[in-house]
């Protein structure tokens, strides 16, 4: 009987996460556990709702990415009662998700993925955080993303009532129509996000790209795994984040699906685990292979790099162009490299911010009719979008009134959950030996999970700058054999 | 089951059931005993909340009886106590809770036979759901 | 050494908005900084909880809990907390009345299982495997907390100081509320901090409502085309601003939507769904020679209408659980 290392807290997906990693007799890396130790019960408690309530219920799944929940079910609820949302709607509908991508996306990368590069991977603990990264790239800089995610935020709170659990999604259409009045606003606001997009980009070259070492270790094999990928791509196969179908790529990027919302209970399953109160879904057609990956792996991985592997490039014209620079510097498409989910995500910062700047000019954007009401008799309804961690799907039954009778929500993070322990068992296994920690665990294996970016409340990281982390070795016996603790207080 | 004795609070308005059920003491009509009167200005000053109070402290049945229709002494306070309580009920079930369990009914001052009647049916219904526990429930207070 | 006083903040069930509220107070973040030592509190388990244990007991100033109670490691970290902190401050609708999460007292742990284990469209489970407390994988022990029948409210588990409420309370409430709790000037124990008012006062749409309300037939929103000016009720639909407290400034109202009652009752009403309840009854169309099951047609979903957020502190407590 091996040892247990226990790295606790780690996560929030859905609450708290931990990550739990068993050595063998000799000391070796077992296996690696990421537990989801909570669960709310939404598909069950959601039963007797109205449907039209869901959207606002749950958003509170998660209030670091309300919106996408927001959005997933408004798109469920067009889909439930047959309704194409009016031109206005989907222009207000997708300038606010495309917001919401840009601000969550700039926070991540700011203040909890990018101190791993800003800062450095290897700069003290008590510099890898916001402070940190205010000290590399200025005060200035810092200010401005404060203040660009404030002038987003304020925007989108005009829109949607709140920004965190927003109120705007209807069967349909939205509740408020955007003033005319505001246009000028919103393109000044477009076209400053575009420039801090680049300029976010810029930064990540100069500073990453340009160091070596950091080159290094994001193509290091500690840090690759190669799955499958998805994610939703509008009609031309590209990069969207509020609409059409979903697509499924092989570890070699061919395309083994590209299929409606409607379809997705035919691709996807979910696997349980006694260990875990979360479920980790896979291609049902490949069945459940367990905790692996390679070539026949039926794990398939979402979000930032996940999406643009899964697709056939960007929807704007900028943000192709950076996605080009991406895969040419990583070695051609798909690439499997779990750091460079980072850079993705910049990339797919520029396409919201882009997407922003054209619908700021779109003429629909202030056509007050921001309601279709012809609904039909609702039934089912399936919506999907693409969450800043990846694909999010709602799937509704109800009677004839609308109310609901069963509830199924595959979020984002339960995708990436099984590939997490994955890229933690790999990073696990190239710094533990013989029973020994190298001192570079924590900070690697953190850095392997924050990746993936799963919701770990911003607010927990930025403030007092690391989470705080500890841990234990322990022996057969229970006793403690080695305590390992970066809680700063 | 035989010996089990449902606890029923019926709210009753001073002006007309109230003295419905005097009357119905009066004349000895026999009803249940398990019948806690709780005396009240208008059935329209019957908050919701009494009624849940009533549940959670041990009620398996409550009623709310008020004049008739247009018989009212504040006009409209029975009126506005139907339109509550037709809610109420409506979400009773929502909590696991039988709607039978609640009724609202109208007793004037002179029927002393509808009281013993409406007591008595409201017991027999209570018999047969048999005793009410909201189990699950926390007991601190609200904030 | 520094001599500012510790700050908590600890999540429960909470899904994070609260904490976004806390990102949220942008720069205002730093004047907070400079004043406080904010301590975040790792979600302690196992070992963590000697680190906690070894604490002196009040070494933190005030602690922030946002979330409701659903599970034996929160109801434990819960208590350690109120004993390591010397003001526990309930923070969010969660953890002040159950919030959202609290909606699964409506149903069961049994059921709650059932659907995210069995009856999901996407499971695939022959062996019928749940999550248990404890597990065996290759002969390591994994570990689970337990997950409880009914979700509480912070104040069923340990003593509260004070309250803050909304999902999520704006950043101009936390603003306020450390205001207050820095200048020492403390209200009586146990207060909500927030003006103990209903928001249809606070509502710009409160001057549309006629003297004499009366609500003809109830609506749901997806029923008609909102109008951006009247009060909601006015048009049929239900809006929780009369039965809810004040302190958002009618966000929802200015995104045309009707409130759901993220604040919670005020102090009198206590109940907020009795309250509302009561409020419509009094509005509800007198002259249908009592037709009012044709009025109430669309209130589909009373309970979870009235008690959204508020569940967890229903007098009605929770569904009547099955043997
Ligand atoms: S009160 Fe609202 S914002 Fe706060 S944790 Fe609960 S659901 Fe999230
Ligand atoms: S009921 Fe709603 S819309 Fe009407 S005044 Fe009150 S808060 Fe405003
Ligand atoms: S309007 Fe109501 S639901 Fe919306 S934020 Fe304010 S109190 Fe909460
Ligand atoms: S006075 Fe009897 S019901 Fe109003």
């Amino acid at each position: 009987m091996g040892k247990t290392i226990t790295i606790d807290p780690i996560t929030r997906l859905e609450g708290h996460g931990k990550i739990t990693i068993c050595l063998d007799d000799n000391g070796d890396v077992d296996r690696a556990f990421f537990q989801v130790p909570e669960l709310r019960g939404f598909e069950a408690f959601c039963v007797g709702r109205n449907a039209e309530d869901m959207p606002q219920i749950t958003s509170r799944i998660c209030g670091v990415c309300p919106t996408a929940h927001h959005m997933a079910g408004t798109r469920a609820l067009d889909d439930l009662y047959g309704v194409e949302p009016t031109p206005a709607a989907k222009a207000i509908r997708k300038l606010f998700y495309n917001m919401f991508i840009f601000e969550d996306h700039l926070i991540h990368f700011y203040y909890l993925g990018g101190p791993d590069f800003i800062v450095g991977p290897d700069a003290p603990a008590e510099k890898r955080n916001i402070l940190g990264v205010i000290e590399t790239v200025g005060v200035e800089t810092a200010s401005k993303v404060i203040e660009i995610r404030k002038r987003c935020r304020a925007l989108m709170s005009q829109i949607g009532g709140k920004v965190i659990h927003p109120v705007l999604g209807l069967p349909g259409g939205v509740a408020k129509a955007f003033p005319e009045k505001q246009r000028e606003d919103l393109q000044v606001f477009g076209k400053d996000a575009v420039a801090f997009a680049q300029f976010s980009l810029k930064a990540f070259a100069d500073i990453v790209l340009g160091n070596k070492r950091y080159v290094e270790t994001i193509l290091s094999d500690t840090y690759i795994n190669e799955t499958c990928y998805m994610g939703l791509v509008g009609k031309d196969k590209k990069v969207d984040f509020y609409e059409q179908d979903v697509r499924v790529v092989d570890t070699q990027g061919k395309e083994i699906v590209t299929f409606e919302p409607r379809n997705y209970a035919v691709h996807l399953a979910e696997h349980v685990e006694p260990w875990s109160y979360i479920k980790f879904p896979y291609l049902r057609k490949r069945g459940w292979k367990g905790f692996s990956d390679g070539k026949d792996t039926s794990l398939v991985r979402v979000a930032p790099l996940g999406r643009l592997n899964a697709s056939e490039g960007m929807a704007t014209p900028l943000a192709q162009e950076e996605h080009d620079k991406l895969y040419d510097t990583l070695g051609g498409k798909p690439a499997h490299n779990t750091l460079a989910w980072h850079w993705a995500r910049l990339v797919e910062v520029l396409q919201a911010a882009e997407t922003i700047r054209q619908l700021a000019d779109a003429p629909e954007l202030t056509d007050p009719h921001v309601r279709n009401m012809d609904l039909q008799t609702p039934r089912t309804g399936i919506g999907i979008v693409e969450a800043p961690r990846g694909t999010l799907i709602h799937h509704y039954e109800t009677d004839q009134n609308g109310v609901l009778t069963g509830v199924n929500l595959l979020v984002a993070t339960l995708f990436n959950s099984a590939p997490i322990c994955l890229s933690i068992e790999k990073a696990a296994r190239g710094l533990i030996h013989k029973g020994k920690v190298n001192d570079g665990l924590l900070n690697m294996v953190e850095m392997a999970f924050r990746a993936y970016d799963p919701c770990f409340s911003c607010a927990t990281h930025s403030l007092p700058g690391e989470m705080p982390l500890s841990i234990d070795l322990v022996k057969p016996d229970g006793t403690v054999h080695a305590h390992i603790s970066r809680n700063r207080k | 089951m035989s010996d089990y004795k449902p606890k029923i609070i019926a709210f009753v308005c001073n002006w007309c059931s109230y003295a419905g059920a005097d009357k119905a003491g009066g004349k000895k009509l026999v009803y249940a005993p398990n019948v806690k009167l709780i005396r009240v200005m208008c059935s329209g000053r019957v908050d919701p909340q009494f009624a849940m109070e009533a549940f959670r402290k041990g009620a398996d049945g409550v009623m709310v009886l008020g004049c008739h229709p247009g018989d009212c002494h504040y006009r409209s306070g029975n009126i506005k106590a139907f339109n509550r309580f037709s809610i109420f009920q409506r979400m009773l079930a929502q909590f696991g809770i039988e709607k039978e369990r609640f009724k609202l009914d109208w007793v004037g001052a002179g029927e002393g036979e509808r009281f013993q009647i409406t007591a008595n049916e409201m017991t027999e219904t209570i018999k047969r759901l048999g005793p009410l526990s909201i189990r699950g429930f926390v007991e601190s207070e609200v904030a | 050494m520094t001599h500012k006083p510790k700050v908590a903040f600890y999540w429960c069930a909470s899904c994070g908005g609260c904490e976004e509220t806390v990102v949220d107070l942008a720069e205002k973040v730093l004047d907070v900084v400079a004043k406080v030592d904010i301590v975040f509190w790792p979600c302690a388990m196992d070992f963590k909880y000697k680190d906690v244990e070894t604490m002196k007991d009040g070494e933190i100033a005030v602690a922030f809990i946002n979330g409701a109670i659903r599970t034996g490691e929160q109801d434990h970290v819960a208590k350690l907390l109120r004993k390591k902190s010397g003001m526990i401050i309930s923070f969010g609708s969660c953890s002040t009345h159950g919030g959202v999460p609290a909606l699964a007292n409506l149903t069961s742990r049994k059921k709650i299982f059932a659907s995210s284990y069995h009856h999901s469209p996407t499971v695939e489970n022959p062996e019928g495997i749940e999550p248990m407390q404890t597990s065996q994988v290759n002969g390591h022990e994994l570990i689970l907390p337990e997950f409880y029948e009914t979700v509480r409210k912070l104040s069923d588990i340990v003593d509260v100081d004070y309250y803050m409420t909304g999902c999520p309370p704006t950043s101009d409430n936390l603003a306020e509320a450390v205001g207050v709790i820095l200048s020492g000037n403390l209200p009586p124990k146990g207060t909500v901090l927030s003006p103990n008012k209903a928001l249809c006062g606070d509502c710009i749409r409160n001057e549309t409502k006629p003297d004499n309300m009366v609500v003809e037939r109830i609506r749901r929103p997806i029923d008609i085309i909102l109008d951006s000016e009247t009060c909601f009720l006015q048009q049929g639909v239900i809006c929780m601003g009369p039965a809810t407290r004040t302190g958002c400034g009618a966000l929802c109202i200015d995104g045309n939507m009707p409130c759901t009652g993220c604040y919670g009752p005020t102090d009198n009403a206590r109940d907020q769904g009795a309250k509302m309840i009561a409020a419509l009854g009094g509005i509800l169309s007198e002259n249908r020679e009592m037709e009012t099951n044709e009025i109430l047609e669309r209130l589909t979903d009373p309970a979870g209408t009235f008690y959204r957020y508020t569940l967890a502190a229903s007098k009605l407590g929770s569904v009547r659980k099955e043997e």
